[in-house]
Protein backbone atom coordinates (compact mmCIF):
# COMPACT_ATOMS: atom_id res chain seq x y z
CA UNK A 1 0.00 0.00 0.00
CA UNK A 2 2.79 2.57 0.87
CA UNK A 3 2.19 5.69 -1.69
CA UNK A 4 2.75 8.57 1.02
CA UNK A 5 -1.02 9.66 1.32
CA UNK A 6 -2.32 9.71 4.55
CA UNK A 7 -4.93 7.58 5.78
CA UNK A 8 -7.84 8.91 5.34
CA UNK A 9 -7.31 10.12 1.63
CA UNK A 10 -8.05 8.28 -1.62
CA UNK A 11 -5.56 7.75 -3.96
CA UNK A 12 -6.46 10.00 -6.62
CA UNK A 13 -5.48 6.97 -9.49
CA UNK A 14 -6.25 3.72 -7.93
CA UNK A 15 -9.03 2.07 -6.36
CA UNK A 16 -11.71 2.37 -3.45
CA UNK A 17 -13.65 -0.30 -2.63
CA UNK A 18 -16.52 0.33 -0.34
CA UNK A 19 -16.86 -2.53 1.85
CA UNK A 20 -18.95 -3.73 5.68
CA UNK A 21 -18.08 -6.83 7.85
CA UNK A 22 -22.20 -7.06 8.00
CA UNK A 23 -22.16 -8.59 3.94
CA UNK A 24 -21.33 -12.05 3.62
CA UNK A 25 -20.10 -10.80 -0.03
CA UNK A 26 -17.76 -8.38 1.31
CA UNK A 27 -16.62 -11.19 3.84
CA UNK A 28 -15.96 -13.41 0.88
CA UNK A 29 -14.18 -10.90 -1.38
CA UNK A 30 -11.25 -9.85 1.84
CA UNK A 31 -8.67 -11.78 0.05
CA UNK A 32 -9.67 -9.90 -3.00
CA UNK A 33 -8.86 -7.06 -1.29
CA UNK A 34 -5.86 -7.89 0.57
CA UNK A 35 -4.39 -8.80 -2.85
CA UNK A 36 -5.54 -5.48 -4.82
CA UNK A 37 -3.92 -3.72 -1.67
CA UNK A 38 -0.59 -5.57 -2.50
CA UNK A 39 -1.13 -4.52 -6.35
CA UNK A 40 -2.22 -1.14 -4.92
CA UNK A 41 -2.70 2.07 -4.62
CA UNK A 42 -6.31 1.05 -2.97
CA UNK A 43 -8.20 2.21 -0.26
CA UNK A 44 -11.54 0.55 1.55
CA UNK A 45 -13.84 2.38 2.88
CA UNK A 46 -15.63 0.42 5.78
CA UNK A 47 -19.42 1.30 6.87
CA UNK A 48 -19.52 -1.10 10.00
CA UNK A 49 -15.88 -1.83 10.96
CA UNK A 50 -12.70 -0.49 11.16
CA UNK A 51 -11.28 -3.30 11.60
CA UNK A 52 -12.28 -5.04 8.33
CA UNK A 53 -10.82 -6.11 6.03
CA UNK A 54 -7.80 -7.46 7.63
CA UNK A 55 -4.37 -7.07 5.82
CA UNK A 56 -5.12 -4.27 3.78
CA UNK A 57 -3.32 -0.91 4.60
CA UNK A 58 -5.58 1.82 4.41
CA UNK A 59 -9.10 1.16 5.73
CA UNK A 60 -11.12 4.21 6.38
CA UNK A 61 -13.56 3.69 9.00
CA UNK A 62 -16.97 5.50 7.35
CA UNK A 63 -19.13 4.96 10.52
CA UNK A 64 -21.12 8.66 10.16
CA UNK A 65 -21.49 7.22 6.07
CA UNK A 66 -20.80 10.84 4.74
CA UNK A 67 -18.09 8.98 2.47
CA UNK A 68 -20.21 6.29 1.11
CA UNK A 69 -23.07 8.99 1.02
CA UNK A 70 -20.81 11.40 -1.14
CA UNK A 71 -20.13 8.60 -3.24
CA UNK A 72 -23.59 7.83 -3.52
CA UNK A 73 -23.26 3.83 -2.56
CA UNK A 74 -26.39 2.03 -3.00
CA UNK A 75 -24.57 -1.39 -2.29
CA UNK A 76 -21.40 -3.07 -0.97
CA UNK A 77 -19.27 -3.75 -2.33
CA UNK A 78 -18.71 -1.47 -4.71
CA UNK A 79 -15.66 -1.14 -6.53
CA UNK A 80 -14.54 2.15 -7.75
CA UNK A 81 -11.79 2.88 -10.56
CA UNK A 82 -10.02 6.86 -9.72
CA UNK A 83 -7.95 8.50 -12.31
CA UNK A 84 -6.90 12.04 -11.63
CA UNK A 85 -8.91 12.14 -8.46
CA UNK A 86 -11.79 11.60 -10.92
CA UNK A 87 -14.16 8.42 -10.85
CA UNK A 88 -13.97 6.37 -14.28
CA UNK A 89 -16.00 3.63 -13.34
CA UNK A 90 -17.49 1.33 -10.95
CA UNK A 91 -18.97 -1.90 -10.36
CA UNK A 92 -21.44 -3.36 -7.54
CA UNK A 93 -21.27 -6.99 -6.04
CA UNK A 94 -19.19 -9.14 -6.99
CA UNK A 95 -18.29 -10.55 -10.65
CA UNK A 96 -15.13 -11.39 -11.45
CA UNK A 97 -14.78 -10.54 -14.83
CA UNK A 98 -15.70 -7.31 -14.05
CA UNK A 99 -13.58 -6.52 -11.30
CA UNK A 100 -10.66 -7.98 -13.22
CA UNK A 101 -11.53 -5.38 -16.07
CA UNK A 102 -11.41 -2.68 -13.32
CA UNK A 103 -8.87 -3.54 -11.32
CA UNK A 104 -6.60 -6.38 -13.20
CA UNK A 105 -5.37 -9.49 -12.53
CA UNK A 106 -5.19 -8.88 -8.91
CA UNK A 107 -8.81 -9.34 -8.37
CA UNK A 108 -9.38 -12.50 -9.53
CA UNK A 109 -10.34 -13.84 -6.27
CA UNK A 110 -8.98 -17.66 -7.26
CA UNK A 111 -11.65 -20.04 -5.61
CA UNK A 112 -14.56 -18.19 -5.15
CA UNK A 113 -17.59 -18.40 -6.97
CA UNK A 114 -17.58 -16.14 -10.51
CA UNK A 115 -20.26 -14.37 -9.19
CA UNK A 116 -22.21 -12.97 -5.87
CA UNK A 117 -24.80 -10.01 -5.44
CA UNK A 118 -23.79 -7.84 -2.58
CA UNK A 119 -25.87 -5.95 0.18
CA UNK A 120 -27.38 -2.72 0.55
CA UNK A 121 -25.35 0.06 1.61
CA UNK A 122 -25.66 1.57 5.26
CA UNK A 123 -26.41 4.85 3.73
CA UNK A 124 -29.37 3.98 1.86
CA UNK A 125 -30.95 1.95 4.80
CA UNK A 126 -34.40 3.41 5.79
CA UNK A 127 -34.36 6.29 7.55
CA UNK A 128 -30.74 6.76 7.26
CA UNK A 129 -30.16 8.73 3.85
CA UNK A 130 -32.22 11.74 4.94
CA UNK A 131 -29.93 11.99 7.63
CA UNK A 132 -27.09 11.74 5.39
CA UNK A 133 -28.99 14.81 3.39
CA UNK A 134 -29.75 16.47 6.57
CA UNK A 135 -26.37 16.46 7.38
CA UNK A 136 -23.78 16.76 4.27
CA UNK A 137 -26.14 17.28 1.52
CA UNK A 138 -28.52 19.75 0.19
CA UNK A 139 -31.95 19.26 2.27
CA UNK A 140 -33.57 21.84 -0.45
CA UNK A 141 -36.08 22.96 2.43
CA UNK A 142 -37.30 26.84 2.15
CA UNK A 143 -38.47 27.29 5.91
CA UNK A 144 -35.79 28.89 8.01
CA UNK A 145 -33.81 27.50 10.64
CA UNK A 146 -34.12 28.11 14.15
CA UNK A 147 -31.14 27.11 16.34
CA UNK A 148 -31.84 25.64 20.05
CA UNK A 149 -28.50 25.52 22.45
CA UNK A 150 -26.69 22.62 22.35
CA UNK A 151 -28.21 22.31 26.04
CA UNK A 152 -31.42 22.90 25.49
CA UNK A 153 -34.22 20.56 25.07
CA UNK A 154 -35.79 20.76 21.27
CA UNK A 155 -38.89 20.03 22.68
CA UNK A 156 -39.18 22.49 25.27
CA UNK A 157 -37.88 25.03 22.61
CA UNK A 158 -40.97 24.37 20.70
CA UNK A 159 -43.34 25.13 23.41
CA UNK A 160 -41.47 28.42 24.19
CA UNK A 161 -41.93 29.38 20.64
CA UNK A 162 -45.57 28.74 20.81
CA UNK A 163 -45.86 26.09 18.25
CA UNK A 164 -47.40 23.25 20.41
CA UNK A 165 -51.62 22.82 20.97
CA UNK A 166 -50.61 22.08 24.84
CA UNK A 167 -49.16 18.77 24.41
CA UNK A 168 -45.35 18.14 23.06
CA UNK A 169 -44.98 18.29 19.56
CA UNK A 170 -41.86 15.84 17.77
CA UNK A 171 -39.29 18.90 16.85
CA UNK A 172 -39.11 19.33 13.36
CA UNK A 173 -35.61 18.54 12.06
CA UNK A 174 -34.54 17.75 8.51
CA UNK A 175 -34.32 14.37 8.36
CA UNK A 176 -37.62 14.08 9.82
CA UNK A 177 -38.88 16.79 7.32
CA UNK A 178 -37.48 14.94 4.28
CA UNK A 179 -38.50 11.73 5.17
CA UNK A 180 -42.28 13.33 5.59
CA UNK A 181 -41.66 14.45 2.17
CA UNK A 182 -41.12 11.04 0.90
CA UNK A 183 -45.11 10.59 1.51
CA UNK A 184 -45.91 12.64 -1.07
CA UNK A 185 -44.86 13.24 -4.46
CA UNK A 186 -46.22 16.81 -4.35
CA UNK A 187 -43.24 19.39 -4.85
CA UNK A 188 -42.17 20.88 -1.37
CA UNK A 189 -42.79 24.61 -2.55
CA UNK A 190 -46.42 23.89 -4.32
CA UNK A 191 -48.89 26.12 -2.77
CA UNK A 192 -51.67 23.95 -0.58
CA UNK A 193 -53.63 26.95 -0.04
CA UNK A 194 -53.99 30.35 2.05
CA UNK A 195 -54.45 29.16 5.64
CA UNK A 196 -57.26 31.78 7.85
CA UNK A 197 -56.75 33.97 10.07
CA UNK A 198 -53.80 35.19 8.99
CA UNK A 199 -54.24 33.98 5.41
CA UNK A 200 -50.79 32.99 4.70
CA UNK A 201 -49.67 30.75 1.56
CA UNK A 202 -49.31 26.88 2.74
CA UNK A 203 -47.11 25.21 0.70
CA UNK A 204 -46.04 21.72 0.93
CA UNK A 205 -42.92 21.39 3.09
CA UNK A 206 -44.58 23.42 5.66
CA UNK A 207 -47.47 20.71 6.08
CA UNK A 208 -44.47 18.55 6.35
CA UNK A 209 -43.02 20.53 9.09
CA UNK A 210 -46.52 20.62 11.16
CA UNK A 211 -47.17 16.92 10.70
CA UNK A 212 -43.76 15.89 12.18
CA UNK A 213 -44.80 18.06 14.90
CA UNK A 214 -48.24 16.31 15.10
CA UNK A 215 -46.64 12.99 14.98
CA UNK A 216 -47.47 11.73 11.37
CA UNK A 217 -45.42 8.83 9.73
CA UNK A 218 -44.85 9.87 5.71
CA UNK A 219 -47.61 7.69 4.70
CA UNK A 220 -49.81 10.23 5.98
CA UNK A 221 -48.88 12.88 3.91
CA UNK A 222 -51.61 12.31 1.11
CA UNK A 223 -54.06 11.75 3.63
CA UNK A 224 -53.01 14.95 5.61
CA UNK A 225 -52.94 17.20 2.12
CA UNK A 226 -56.64 15.96 1.63
CA UNK A 227 -57.60 17.16 5.11
CA UNK A 228 -55.84 20.72 4.41
CA UNK A 229 -57.57 21.05 0.60
CA UNK A 230 -60.81 20.20 2.22
CA UNK A 231 -60.72 22.25 5.20
CA UNK A 232 -59.74 25.37 2.86
CA UNK A 233 -62.47 24.58 0.62
CA UNK A 234 -64.89 28.00 1.09
CA UNK A 235 -67.63 26.36 1.81
CA UNK A 236 -66.32 24.85 4.95
CA UNK A 237 -65.77 28.17 6.28
CA UNK A 238 -62.52 27.55 8.15
CA UNK A 239 -62.21 31.21 9.56
CA UNK A 240 -65.28 31.25 11.10
CA UNK A 241 -65.22 27.97 12.63
CA UNK A 242 -61.34 29.04 14.29
CA UNK A 243 -63.14 32.58 15.57
CA UNK A 244 -66.75 31.56 16.71
CA UNK A 245 -67.30 31.49 20.70
CA UNK A 246 -69.09 28.14 20.01
CA UNK A 247 -67.62 24.41 20.43
CA UNK A 248 -66.87 23.39 17.34
CA UNK A 249 -63.63 22.57 15.65
CA UNK A 250 -62.98 20.48 12.28
CA UNK A 251 -64.20 16.98 12.68
CA UNK A 252 -62.16 14.66 10.31
CA UNK A 253 -63.78 11.48 8.55
CA UNK A 254 -61.66 9.45 6.43
CA UNK A 255 -63.31 7.21 3.87
CA UNK A 256 -62.18 4.41 1.44
CA UNK A 257 -58.14 2.79 0.64
CA UNK A 258 -56.20 4.59 2.39
CA UNK A 259 -57.52 4.84 5.80
CA UNK A 260 -57.11 1.46 5.93
CA UNK A 261 -53.48 1.73 4.12
CA UNK A 262 -52.16 3.86 7.35
CA UNK A 263 -54.10 1.71 9.81
CA UNK A 264 -56.71 4.15 10.99
CA UNK A 265 -59.29 3.02 13.71
CA UNK A 266 -62.75 2.87 12.87
CA UNK A 267 -63.93 0.20 15.21
CA UNK A 268 -62.83 -0.04 18.74
CA UNK A 269 -62.80 3.29 20.73
CA UNK A 270 -62.89 4.84 17.34
CA UNK A 271 -63.87 8.19 18.20
CA UNK A 272 -61.30 7.62 21.55
CA UNK A 273 -57.50 7.69 22.17
CA UNK A 274 -54.98 5.09 20.95
CA UNK A 275 -54.41 5.03 17.04
CA UNK A 276 -51.49 7.52 15.60
CA UNK A 277 -53.22 7.75 12.17
CA UNK A 278 -56.23 8.84 13.87
CA UNK A 279 -54.80 11.18 16.80
CA UNK A 280 -51.84 12.67 14.58
CA UNK A 281 -54.08 13.62 11.14
CA UNK A 282 -56.71 15.63 13.08
CA UNK A 283 -54.07 16.87 15.30
CA UNK A 284 -51.61 18.06 12.05
CA UNK A 285 -54.44 20.32 10.64
CA UNK A 286 -55.10 21.89 13.94
CA UNK A 287 -51.35 22.69 14.04
CA UNK A 288 -51.22 24.28 10.75
CA UNK A 289 -53.88 26.61 11.39
CA UNK A 290 -52.27 27.62 14.72
CA UNK A 291 -48.53 27.88 13.20
CA UNK A 292 -48.83 29.18 9.63
CA UNK A 293 -52.24 30.60 10.14
CA UNK A 294 -52.11 32.08 13.56
CA UNK A 295 -55.15 31.14 14.58
CA UNK A 296 -54.56 30.87 18.74
CA UNK A 297 -56.92 30.52 21.40
CA UNK A 298 -57.86 33.50 22.90
CA UNK A 299 -56.32 35.18 19.82
CA UNK A 300 -58.46 34.29 16.89
CA UNK A 301 -59.87 31.64 18.22
CA UNK A 302 -62.81 33.11 20.87
CA UNK A 303 -64.13 29.84 21.98
CA UNK A 304 -65.98 30.50 25.47
CA UNK A 305 -65.68 26.57 26.55
CA UNK A 306 -63.93 24.95 22.87
CA UNK A 307 -63.59 21.17 22.95
CA UNK A 308 -61.39 18.39 23.81
CA UNK A 309 -61.70 17.36 19.54
CA UNK A 310 -60.26 21.13 19.44
CA UNK A 311 -56.73 18.86 19.91
CA UNK A 312 -57.66 16.56 17.24
CA UNK A 313 -61.03 14.45 16.22
CA UNK A 314 -60.18 12.02 13.03
CA UNK A 315 -61.48 8.72 12.33
CA UNK A 316 -62.38 6.39 10.35
CA UNK A 317 -65.73 5.19 8.56
CA UNK A 318 -66.38 0.93 9.21
CA UNK A 319 -66.75 0.16 5.25
CA UNK A 320 -66.52 -3.55 6.03
CA UNK A 321 -70.19 -4.27 5.37
CA UNK A 322 -70.80 -4.29 1.17
CA UNK A 323 -74.39 -3.77 2.14
CA UNK A 324 -73.43 -0.24 3.67
CA UNK A 325 -73.16 2.90 1.68
CA UNK A 326 -70.23 4.63 3.08
CA UNK A 327 -70.34 8.00 3.83
CA UNK A 328 -68.24 9.55 1.02
CA UNK A 329 -70.24 7.51 -1.59
CA UNK A 330 -73.53 9.02 -0.47
CA UNK A 331 -71.65 12.42 -0.61
CA UNK A 332 -70.49 11.84 -4.56
CA UNK A 333 -67.51 10.07 -4.15
CA UNK A 334 -66.75 6.88 -6.40
CA UNK A 335 -66.45 3.58 -4.98
CA UNK A 336 -62.97 2.69 -4.43
CA UNK A 337 -61.70 6.28 -3.88
CA UNK A 338 -60.50 7.83 -0.95
CA UNK A 339 -61.88 10.70 0.62
CA UNK A 340 -62.23 13.20 3.55
CA UNK A 341 -65.27 14.91 5.11
CA UNK A 342 -64.81 17.64 7.18
CA UNK A 343 -67.64 18.30 10.13
CA UNK A 344 -68.06 21.45 12.10
CA UNK A 345 -67.73 18.97 15.22
CA UNK A 346 -68.64 19.87 18.81
CA UNK A 347 -67.92 16.80 20.69
CA UNK A 348 -69.06 13.54 21.27
CA UNK A 349 -72.50 13.48 22.91
CA UNK A 350 -73.23 9.47 23.72
CA UNK A 351 -76.59 8.24 22.81
CA UNK A 352 -77.75 4.47 25.08
CA UNK A 353 -80.82 3.03 23.87
CA UNK A 354 -80.80 -0.73 24.89
CA UNK A 355 -84.35 -1.69 24.42
CA UNK A 356 -85.08 -0.88 21.26
CA UNK A 357 -85.43 -4.05 18.68
CA UNK A 358 -87.06 -2.93 15.36
CA UNK A 359 -85.82 -0.28 13.40
CA UNK A 360 -88.91 1.85 13.83
CA UNK A 361 -87.94 1.97 17.40
CA UNK A 362 -84.21 2.99 17.12
CA UNK A 363 -85.43 5.73 14.70
CA UNK A 364 -88.04 6.98 17.04
CA UNK A 365 -85.14 6.77 20.01
CA UNK A 366 -82.51 8.29 17.89
CA UNK A 367 -84.48 11.25 16.89
CA UNK A 368 -85.69 12.33 20.65
CA UNK A 369 -81.72 11.99 21.07
CA UNK A 370 -80.83 14.57 18.05
CA UNK A 371 -83.23 16.82 19.20
CA UNK A 372 -81.01 17.91 21.33
CA UNK A 373 -78.70 19.07 19.25
CA UNK A 374 -77.66 22.58 20.41
CA UNK A 375 -81.03 22.56 22.31
CA UNK A 376 -84.16 20.80 21.75
CA UNK A 377 -86.07 23.95 21.13
CA UNK A 378 -83.77 24.83 18.17
CA UNK A 379 -84.20 23.71 14.64
CA UNK A 380 -82.22 24.22 11.00
CA UNK A 381 -79.42 25.88 12.55
CA UNK A 382 -76.24 23.55 13.70
CA UNK A 383 -76.13 19.63 11.84
CA UNK A 384 -75.45 16.90 13.21
CA UNK A 385 -73.00 13.54 12.46
CA UNK A 386 -74.70 10.00 13.68
CA UNK A 387 -72.22 7.50 14.39
CA UNK A 388 -74.02 4.28 14.71
CA UNK A 389 -72.49 1.34 16.37
CA UNK A 390 -72.53 -2.13 15.13
CA UNK A 391 -75.35 -3.34 17.35
CA UNK A 392 -77.79 -0.17 16.50
CA UNK A 393 -76.63 -0.95 12.82
CA UNK A 394 -77.98 -4.86 13.28
CA UNK A 395 -80.91 -3.68 14.32
CA UNK A 396 -81.65 -1.35 11.30
CA UNK A 397 -80.00 -4.20 8.99
CA UNK A 398 -82.15 -6.92 10.14
CA UNK A 399 -84.78 -4.81 9.76
CA UNK A 400 -83.99 -4.18 5.94
CA UNK A 401 -83.02 0.10 6.70
CA UNK A 402 -80.39 0.43 4.54
CA UNK A 403 -78.55 3.89 4.31
CA UNK A 404 -81.32 5.86 2.45
CA UNK A 405 -84.11 4.21 4.40
CA UNK A 406 -82.57 5.31 7.78
CA UNK A 407 -82.21 8.87 6.77
CA UNK A 408 -85.64 9.40 5.34
CA UNK A 409 -86.71 7.84 8.36
CA UNK A 410 -84.76 9.59 10.33
CA UNK A 411 -86.38 12.66 9.02
CA UNK A 412 -89.87 12.36 9.06
CA UNK A 413 -89.16 11.65 12.43
CA UNK A 414 -86.99 15.15 13.18
CA UNK A 415 -89.94 17.22 12.24
CA UNK A 416 -92.28 18.80 14.83
CA UNK A 417 -94.54 21.28 15.85
CA UNK A 418 -93.40 25.19 15.41
CA UNK A 419 -95.66 26.02 18.33
CA UNK A 420 -93.77 23.48 20.49
CA UNK A 421 -90.57 25.06 19.49
CA UNK A 422 -91.20 28.83 19.45
CA UNK A 423 -89.75 30.95 21.81
CA UNK A 424 -91.62 31.04 25.70
CA UNK A 425 -93.13 27.75 24.50
CA UNK A 426 -93.27 25.10 27.24
CA UNK A 427 -91.93 27.98 29.62
CA UNK A 428 -88.47 28.47 28.28
CA UNK A 429 -87.48 31.42 26.73
CA UNK A 430 -84.94 29.61 24.10
CA UNK A 431 -86.46 28.40 21.06
CA UNK A 432 -87.44 29.64 17.21
CA UNK A 433 -88.90 32.90 16.04
CA UNK A 434 -92.69 33.15 16.50
CA UNK A 435 -92.78 32.78 12.62
CA UNK A 436 -92.76 28.88 12.99
CA UNK A 437 -95.35 28.80 15.02
CA UNK A 438 -97.80 27.27 12.63
CA UNK A 439 -95.35 25.28 10.74
CA UNK A 440 -94.04 21.94 10.87
CA UNK A 441 -90.24 22.54 11.61
CA UNK A 442 -87.71 20.28 10.61
CA UNK A 443 -84.70 19.37 12.91
CA UNK A 444 -82.01 20.12 10.53
CA UNK A 445 -81.11 21.32 6.91
CA UNK A 446 -81.59 19.11 4.45
CA UNK A 447 -78.91 16.67 4.17
CA UNK A 448 -77.71 18.21 7.46
CA UNK A 449 -77.26 14.71 9.17
CA UNK A 450 -74.46 12.95 8.67
CA UNK A 451 -74.14 9.16 8.96
CA UNK A 452 -71.80 7.23 9.46
CA UNK A 453 -70.80 3.77 11.01
CA UNK A 454 -68.17 3.07 13.33
CA UNK A 455 -67.39 1.64 16.87
CA UNK A 456 -66.65 -1.57 18.46
CA UNK A 457 -68.69 -4.98 18.23
CA UNK A 458 -70.36 -4.56 21.94
CA UNK A 459 -72.41 -2.50 22.93
CA UNK A 460 -76.08 -0.74 22.16
CA UNK A 461 -74.61 3.18 22.25
CA UNK A 462 -74.25 5.08 18.94
CA UNK A 463 -72.47 9.14 18.88
CA UNK A 464 -73.80 12.06 18.23
CA UNK A 465 -71.91 14.77 17.10
CA UNK A 466 -73.42 18.38 17.40
CA UNK A 467 -72.29 20.96 14.34
CA UNK A 468 -72.07 24.69 14.71
CA UNK A 469 -74.67 27.14 14.38
CA UNK A 470 -72.73 28.73 11.42
CA UNK A 471 -74.55 25.40 9.47
CA UNK A 472 -77.40 27.72 9.39
CA UNK A 473 -76.81 29.22 6.07
CA UNK A 474 -77.00 25.84 4.02
CA UNK A 475 -75.30 28.08 1.00
CA UNK A 476 -72.65 29.20 2.79
CA UNK A 477 -71.41 27.11 5.07
CA UNK A 478 -71.59 22.88 4.70
CA UNK A 479 -69.61 20.08 5.58
CA UNK A 480 -67.72 18.92 2.56
CA UNK A 481 -66.39 16.24 1.45
CA UNK A 482 -63.40 15.76 -0.75
CA UNK A 483 -61.60 13.15 -2.53
CA UNK A 484 -58.06 11.99 -1.60
CA UNK A 485 -55.59 12.73 -4.34
CA UNK B 1 -24.14 21.63 18.57
CA UNK B 2 -25.49 18.53 17.03
CA UNK B 3 -28.32 18.03 14.00
CA UNK B 4 -31.08 17.48 16.84
CA UNK B 5 -30.81 21.37 17.94
CA UNK B 6 -31.34 22.74 14.46
CA UNK B 7 -35.30 23.10 13.72
CA UNK B 8 -36.97 24.22 11.03
CA UNK B 9 -39.99 27.08 11.51
CA UNK B 10 -43.32 25.80 11.40
CA UNK B 11 -45.13 28.75 11.13
CA UNK B 12 -45.55 32.00 8.50
CA UNK B 13 -42.22 33.24 9.72
CA UNK B 14 -43.54 36.61 10.44
CA UNK B 15 -42.03 37.13 13.39
CA UNK B 16 -38.24 37.79 14.21
CA UNK B 17 -36.51 34.51 14.56
CA UNK B 18 -35.05 35.86 18.10
CA UNK B 19 -38.04 35.65 20.84
CA UNK B 20 -38.56 39.00 21.69
CA UNK B 21 -38.61 40.27 25.31
CA UNK B 22 -41.69 41.13 26.99
CA UNK B 23 -41.96 44.60 26.54
CA UNK B 24 -41.71 46.71 30.05
CA UNK B 25 -44.85 48.25 31.15
CA UNK B 26 -46.27 51.60 30.59
CA UNK B 27 -46.27 52.11 34.37
CA UNK B 28 -45.47 50.68 37.71
CA UNK B 29 -48.86 51.94 39.04
CA UNK B 30 -51.01 49.78 40.84
CA UNK B 31 -48.73 46.88 40.61
CA UNK B 32 -46.63 44.94 43.20
CA UNK B 33 -42.85 44.51 42.56
CA UNK B 34 -41.23 41.48 43.85
CA UNK B 35 -37.45 42.22 44.83
CA UNK B 36 -35.47 38.61 44.36
CA UNK B 37 -32.03 38.63 46.47
CA UNK B 38 -30.34 36.02 44.33
CA UNK B 39 -27.88 35.65 47.78
CA UNK B 40 -24.97 36.71 46.46
CA UNK B 41 -23.18 39.17 48.35
CA UNK B 42 -24.23 42.54 49.20
CA UNK B 43 -27.41 41.74 47.16
CA UNK B 44 -29.14 42.84 49.55
CA UNK B 45 -27.75 46.34 49.92
CA UNK B 46 -28.88 46.68 46.32
CA UNK B 47 -32.40 45.78 46.49
CA UNK B 48 -32.88 47.91 49.70
CA UNK B 49 -31.88 50.64 47.80
CA UNK B 50 -34.40 50.17 45.21
CA UNK B 51 -36.95 48.83 47.71
CA UNK B 52 -36.64 52.68 49.12
CA UNK B 53 -36.92 53.92 45.56
CA UNK B 54 -40.07 52.24 45.46
CA UNK B 55 -41.64 53.03 48.14
CA UNK B 56 -40.89 56.71 47.83
CA UNK B 57 -42.79 56.30 44.08
CA UNK B 58 -45.61 54.52 46.02
CA UNK B 59 -45.07 51.13 44.33
CA UNK B 60 -45.64 48.05 46.41
CA UNK B 61 -42.98 45.84 46.69
CA UNK B 62 -42.25 42.08 48.32
CA UNK B 63 -38.81 40.83 49.15
CA UNK B 64 -37.86 37.18 48.26
CA UNK B 65 -34.69 35.11 48.49
CA UNK B 66 -33.35 32.04 47.23
CA UNK B 67 -32.31 29.20 49.48
CA UNK B 68 -28.58 29.48 47.72
CA UNK B 69 -27.08 31.49 45.04
CA UNK B 70 -25.67 28.28 43.42
CA UNK B 71 -28.90 27.21 41.85
CA UNK B 72 -31.59 28.09 40.28
CA UNK B 73 -34.20 28.98 42.05
CA UNK B 74 -36.99 26.63 43.30
CA UNK B 75 -40.22 26.18 41.56
CA UNK B 76 -42.59 26.57 44.58
CA UNK B 77 -40.54 30.01 44.89
CA UNK B 78 -41.34 31.41 41.63
CA UNK B 79 -44.62 30.52 41.11
CA UNK B 80 -45.08 32.43 44.79
CA UNK B 81 -43.49 35.08 43.18
CA UNK B 82 -45.89 35.15 39.90
CA UNK B 83 -48.93 34.74 42.02
CA UNK B 84 -48.22 37.61 44.14
CA UNK B 85 -46.48 40.23 41.68
CA UNK B 86 -47.18 41.58 38.32
CA UNK B 87 -43.29 42.54 38.09
CA UNK B 88 -40.15 41.41 38.94
CA UNK B 89 -36.53 42.94 39.56
CA UNK B 90 -33.65 40.02 39.85
CA UNK B 91 -30.66 41.68 41.84
CA UNK B 92 -27.49 41.11 40.84
CA UNK B 93 -24.68 41.75 42.70
CA UNK B 94 -20.26 41.68 43.06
Amino acid sequence: MPDGLPANVLPSDGLVIVAKRDCPTCVLIEPVMQSLDRAGPLAVISQDDPAFPAGVGRVIDDHDLERSFRLNIEAVPTLIRLKGGIEVERTVGWDRAEWIRLAGHAAAGDGLPAWQPGCGSKSVEPGVHEILVARYGDTGLKARTIAVGEWDDPMEACFERGWSDGLPVVPPTDDRILRMLGGTDRKPDEIVGIIPPNLVPCTVEKVAINAVMAGCKPEYMPVVLGVLEAALDPLFVLHGLLCTTHFSGPLVIINGPAAKAIGMNSGVNALGQGNRANATIGRALQLIVRNVGGGLPGGMDRATLGNPGKYTFCFAEDESDPDWEPLAQRRGIPAGKSAVTLFHGEGVNGFIDQKSRTPEELVRSLAMGLFGVGHPKLCLGGNAVLVLSPEHYKIFKDGGFNRRRIEDELYKALKRPGSELIRGAQGIAEGMPPSFADQVVDKFQPGGLLIVRAGGEAGLFSAIIGGWPGQSVRDECQAVTHEIR
Amino acid sequence: MNSATKLRDPTAETSPTRRARLAPPPSVAGKSVALMDIGKARGSEFIDRLEDHFKKAGVTTRRYRKPTNTKVAPTDLLQKIAAENQLAVIALSD
